[in-house]
């Protein structure tokens, strides 16, 4: 075949500062085709699209689409040559409704109302061709995750993009809502389109794309067909060295309980019971992890042992004491007193002030041990001291306790969280999504941290929505959906099982249900 | 793309520098067309401004306010409030010199009476910030709308207190009896007279200024309470996560803040006028709000934006007089300027400047 390529890259380079983030990158994306392109946090993944969409300029190289070198000045230049990207961060305007949010920025002329109806009939017709189904009249902040991603890749193919790039896209994704998306990324190659699909999980990879580019230090290493190559050698070509995908661990020892929840009723602030009579105990010594598809209550439950939300009714017993959760004011300090630690699932949101010295975050939440004053003042020497000893023990990279945390990559921010919680040693540490957006040799590392902590007599919590990492990490699995908790399984339950659990189906019956929730 | 990652000295001179550069090259442009030269203008201005000492003892004067106005408004930018009462807090907060040195200063010296001013004006100006602190804390009604509302309060409130109950019996004027020596702070004159500052009213609050400046440095970086406020105002999610109480964090910023502004009649009251008057503030609690940004709410960059904003105060008056065609209207002109290119236009210029020097700064693990 020899077809002009919808995208090609020649020896695409860029630094910033002394980082080469993009070696001599050569990239061929062939027409209608889904392409991947695979590697781990910071492997420059991001520069290199962000380059292809004007975002960033090369320093040296040439970029051709349809066979003709061009020069991409910005994103406008990028959607005029065909060129469309859905981010991993919406760009959405919330209170906007779908077809506002289609047509911002592409309105042809000062007044809506004509180009609103002109835009209606186009998403209809999209919607159509491409099976996107989204109500054009609802609002952004109405739609669940899955759907605000439609409405970005609806945007992308409403400014006639014949490219589609999609930086990881499932993040945000609920499986379901993730297989949905693949469907989509079918339907969209059968119309011959073409998807780059950016991501650093080998599953999306193997179920969904053509051709995989593996990216490793800012270098290209490889370029496959998808069905000639396995997650194995994908994921050695990701990291320089093979992976273990599973965990190292003897069974679980557990001893009294040091977590009891009793009948845990949380509302929120709609008024919505999203935690609904939850009843469950961690012991010492065992990892207990909730499954659960992302909004069935996980998050609420981990913010509400933790003391950043409040309950409607239940108890908790910790550390010899019973709070009663509906009555109590205990703040996320309090819980601290009481030896809890908290990786939050988001780090970004809540674990960390990505404005901060890494140093500064190394102490956030025990910020009033007196270990870290002296008198009225921070003792800033003995802070510096403690965030460079957890570098070192956490291979923190880079290993600067002065560098403001946005400059660290996934992976090595969420050390900087787990190092805090756990080195201050708790009996029991709440874990939501400890390995998310995390690349594969930290996600090692994470584990077995984890697996650690088990094994020094602590309880852990451990919530994911990454069904691997569950049942590599838990000693007993509960499912929770809707806001309960529908089973409980050991340590070797089947994964369909699990699964048929977590979409709420008892019986053998199983049903998709297409990205809604 | 984060803007975060300029060198210190780009973040803290060059882009002040520049905004100041276009503010005067604009103002530059208004003198031409009112057929002045610019070039004589700027002599006029700086010679009136530091040229010869007892202009810049007025210069020093107006800064010692601007110093207290630009901190009261940098210490609330820190926890992400925007404090736009600090005309009001000011203003209430002379109602604390004015007790303290009524109440002493026809029995002890000046600095016995000082400590007491201090502490009053500062609980007059907080007590100001505290019902629109609580407000946001409790109810969220922005600081913003109820700062504001809460300056004119504080207007007609003063104008009140000052008409009908503070008044020297028997005047016409709406002001207080005049301090005896105890309530009076020494001017810089007085204590150096060599220096030769003649009648400009810098006195010793420049002090309490710089005082409060290291204050508010120890505060916001050294202190637990200052971790707390800089994690709330970057991060409120993350603050609450940490166990930091929200409500907390704004009600005890907000009345710092209103201290500080209220600190500032120290300089006017018992420095200055060393009585209490109607509208004695004009504008040097706004004014703060721009030095603040100028300064980057650092206190070192509030001394320097203060200076500049003392400078233009006293140069321009100067320059009102030695060029007619200049009237005091112009001078706003031109402050007004400055405000909106080192306020309003901050981040002008920063963009241009970030894709500048960006390559040579970026960090490997920006991608994420």
């Amino acid at each position: 075949m020899s077809e002009v390529p919808a995208i090609e890259l020649r020896q695409i380079n860029k630094s910033f500062g002394p980082v080469h983030a993009n070696k001599d990158i050569d990239l061929v994306v062939k027409k209608g085709s889904i392409h991947g392109i695979i590697g781990e946090n910071g492997a420059g993944k991001s520069t290199l699209m962000s380059i292809l969409y004007g975002f960033y300029h090369a320093d040296k190289g040439d970029i051709l689409v349809d066979g003709t070198k061009v020069t991409i000045a910005d994103s406008k230049a990028a959607i005029a040559m065909g060129i469309g990207m859905v981010h991993q961060h919406f760009m959405l305007v919330d209170n906007f409704s779908v077809l506002e949010n289609v047509v911002l920025g592409a309105e042809d002329s000062a007044m809506l109302a004509g180009g609103l109806s002109r835009a209606r009939n186009e998403l209809k017709r999209l919607e159509d061709e491409y099976e996107l189904r989204v109500d054009p009249d609802a609002l952004i902040q109405d739609l669940p995750v899955g759907l605000q991603q439609r409405v970005e890749i609806l945007k992308a193919l409403y400014r006639s993009a014949e490219v589609l790039i999609l930086d990881e896209p499932t993040g945000v994704l609920t499986p379901a809502e993730a297989d949905h998306l693949f469907k989509i990324l079918n339907v969209l190659k059968d119309e011959g389109k073409t998807v780059l699909l950016i991501t650093h999980k080998l599953r999306e990879i193997m179920a969904v794309t053509d051709t995989v580019s593996v990216m490793r230090r800012g270098e290209m290493v490889a370029t496959r067909e998808t069905r000639n190559t396995s997650m194995e050698e994908l994921a050695e070509l990701m990291v320089g060295r093979s992976v273990l995908l599973r965990v190292d661990k003897t069974p679980a020892d557990p001893a009294a309980p040091v977590m009891e929840v009793e009948n845990l009723t949380v509302t929120d602030s709609r008024g919505v019971q999203v935690v609904k009579d939850v009843s469950f105990s961690v012991r010492a010594g065992e990892i207990v992890g909730i499954a659960g598809v992302s909004g069935n209550g996980q998050s609420e439950l981990l913010e509400t042992l933790s003391g950043i939300r409040r309950a409607t009714t239940g108890t908790l017993k910790i550390a010899g004491e019973t709070i009663d959760l509906g009555t109590s004011t205990l703040d996320a300090a309090d819980m601290r007193d009481k030896n809890m630690g908290h990786v939050p699932e988001d780090r970004h949101r809540m674990g960390l002030i990505n404005s901060f010295a890494e140093y500064e975050n190394s102490i956030l939440g025990y910020h009033r041990d007196p270990a870290y004053s002296k008198g009225l003042l921070m003792d800033i020497g003995a802070i510096k001291k403690a965030a460079v000893e957890e570098i070192e023990k956490y291979d923190i990279r880079p290993p600067n306790p002065m560098l403001k945390t946005a400059s660290f990559s996934g992976g090595n921010q969420q050390k900087i969280v787990l190092a805090r919680e756990i080195e201050r040693d708790p009996e029991i540490l709440l874990i939501g999504q400890p390995t998310r957006g995390v690349d594969i040799g930290a996600i090692e590392f994470i584990h077995r941290r984890i697996v650690e902590l088990r094994d020094s007599g602590k309880g852990v919590l451990l919530v994911s929505v990454e069904l691997d990492e569950i049942r590599a990490l838990s000693d007993r699995v509960l499912v929770m959906f809707d806001g309960k908790i529908v089973g409980e399984r050991g340590a070797n339950a089947e994964e369909g099982e699990l699964g048929l659990l977590m979409a709420g189906v008892e019986d053998s019956q199983m049903s998709v249900a297409g990205g809604a929730q | 793309m984060s803007a975060g990652q300029l060198p210190r000295w780009v973040d803290l001179g060059l882009i002040p520098f520049l905004n100041l550069a276009a503010a005067f090259l604009v103002s530059g442009l208004v003198v031409i067309l009112i057929g002045e030269n610019p070039l004589d203008a700027v002599k006029v201005l700086l010679w009136g401004s530091l040229g010869y000492a007892e202009g810049f003892g007025f210069t020093l004067f107006y800064a010692t306010n601007f110093i207290f106005t630009g901190l009261a408004v940098a210490v609330a930018f820190h926890a992400g409030l925007f404090n736009i009462g600090g005309e009001g807090q000011a203003y209430v907060g002379g109602l604390g010199v004015a007790f303290a040195c009524l109440a002493l200063d026809r029995f002890v010296p000046w600095y016995v009476t000082l400590p007491f001013a201090i502490l009053g004006s500062a609980a007059m100006g907080a007590a100001w910030a505290f019902i629109p602190a609580w407000l946001q804390a409790k109810r969220g009604s922005h600081v913003v709308i109820t700062t504001i509302m809460f300056n004119y309060i504080s207007f007609s409130f003063m104008v009140y207190l000052l008409g009908n109950v503070l008044k020297k019996p028997g005047s016409m004027q709406n002001e207080t009896r005049t301090f005896e020596d105890g309530g009076r702070l020494p001017f810089l004159n007085d204590i150096f007279p060599s220096f030769g500052f003649g009648y400009a009213p810098v006195n010793l609050s420049l002090f309490v200024a710089f005082a409060a400046c290291v204050f508010v440095w120890f505060l916001i970086w050294r202190t637990k309470l200052g971790y707390e406020i800089r994690s709330f105002g970057a991060n409120a999610t993350a603050a609450v996560y940490a166990g930091i109480s929200p409500v907390r964090i704004i009600v005890v910023t907000m009345l710092i803040s209103g201290g500080l502004a209220g600190m500032m009649a120290i300089n006017e009251i018992m420095g200055s006028q060393h009585r209490l008057l109607i509208d004695f503030v004009t504008g040097y609690g706004f004014v703060g709000i721009a030095v603040a940004l100028m300064g980057r709410a650092h206190p070192v960059g509030i001394i320097l934006a203060a200076i500049l904003f003392g400078m233009l105060y006293q140069g321009g008056a100067e320059l009102s007089f030695e060029m007619p065609n200049i009237t005091r209207d112009m001078i706003i002109v031109i402050q007004g300027l400055v405000i909106l290119f080192a306020g309003a236009l901050e981040h002008m210029f920063r963009p241009a400047i970030v894709r500048f020097f960006t390559p040579s700064r970026a960090l490997a693990a920006k991608e994420a």
